[in-house]
C-alpha cells in the first residue's frame, strides 16, 4: 500500500518522498513507542530487560561463566558483532569446558519473540511451555533483550 | 520513484523535520500509530488531502509492512 501512496504523492507533485517500507510492523517489532489506543495493551517491550549477559563467539566458556554467575541470570546469550543473536549458553553449557570457545558448545539458534507480542499471550506461551524466560529480537535478529514470565505475571497482575 | 528507506533512515528523516504520514485506513491509525504521524489513508489520498503536507520538506509513508 505504501508504494502505491508514495507514487501518489509523487504525481501530485511531491519531490522528496521516501517510503519505509518494513512499515508499522517493524517498528513495533523494535519496541519503540507508539501513540493510539492500542497503546494501552501489554506488550514484551513493557517489562524488557536489556541486562542479559551477552558473550562474543569466540570468549573461553570459563570468562563468560564468570560474568553470568556475578549476574541473575543462569544463561549468557552469544551475539556477533552487529548484535545479531547466534546462541545461547545453558547453565550446563557454561559449567562444562572452561576453556572452549562460546560458539563451539552454545545452542544454535535459540527460539525468538518480538517486543510488540502481547503480554497475556506471551506468558500464557511461556506456562504452557514450562519456560521462564523469552529472548526478545528485532526481525533482523539482533538482540534487544529478554522477558521473564515472573515480570509478565506481576505487570499482568498477578495471574498465575 | 520513492527512495525506498529502513528504520535507520527513517530516523535520520524525522532528526530532519521530515513528515511522517500513515496511509492505512483510519481505524488502524487511530489504534495504533508511530508517534508524530499523521493519517492520509490511500483511498483518501488526493490534492486537498495532500495539501497538509508541506511539499518544501521530506515525506515518509508507511503502511502495515512490506506486502
Amino acid at each position: 500500500m505504501s508504494p502505491r501512496a508514495a507514487c501518489r504523492l509523487e504525481l501530485l507533485g511531491f519531490t522528496q518522498v521516501y517510503d519505509y517500507v518494513a512499515g508499522k510492523a517493524d517498528w513495533l517489532a523494535h519496541g519503540l513507542p507508539t501513540e493510539g489506543e492500542q497503546t494501552q495493551v501489554p506488550r514484551a517491550k513493557d517489562v524488557l530487560r536489556r541486562d542479559a549477559v551477552t558473550a562474543r563467539p569466540e570468549e573461553p566458556v570459563g570468562v563468560v561463566a564468570a560474568r553470568v554467575a556475578r549476574s541473575p541470570y543462569g544463561f549468557a546469550l552469544v551475539v556477533a558483532n552487529d548484535g545479531t543473536l547466534l546462541g545461547r549458553l545453558r547453565k550446563a553449557m557454561l559449567d562444562a569446558d572452561q576453556a572452549a570457545r562460546a560458539e563451539q558448545v552454545m545452542e544454535a539458534g535459540p527460539s525468538t519473540v518480538r517486543a510488540d507480542r502481547p503480554l497475556a499471550e506471551l506468558a500464557e506461551r511461556l506456562r504452557s511451555r514450562r519456560l521462564r524466560t523469552a529472548i526478545v529480537t528485532t526481525p533482523q535478529g539482533r538482540l534487544l533483550g529478554v522477558v521473564q514470565r515472573a515480570d509478565m505475571e506481576a505487570r499482568l497482575g498477578g495471574q498465575p | 520513484m520513492a527512495t525506498r528507506i529502513d528504520l535507520a533512515q527513517l530516523r535520520e528523516l524525522l532528526d530532519k523535520g521530515a513528515q511522517l504520514v500513515e496511509v492505512l485506513p483510519a481505524a488502524e491509525y487511530t489504534e495504533e500509530h508511530l508517534p508524530g504521524a499523521i493519517n492520509l489513508p490511500l483511498k483518501q489520498l488526493d490534492p486537498s488531502t495532500a495539501a497538509q503536507l508541506d511539499p518544501a520538506r521530506p515525506v515518509i509513508v508507511y503502511c502495515w509492512d512490506s506486502l
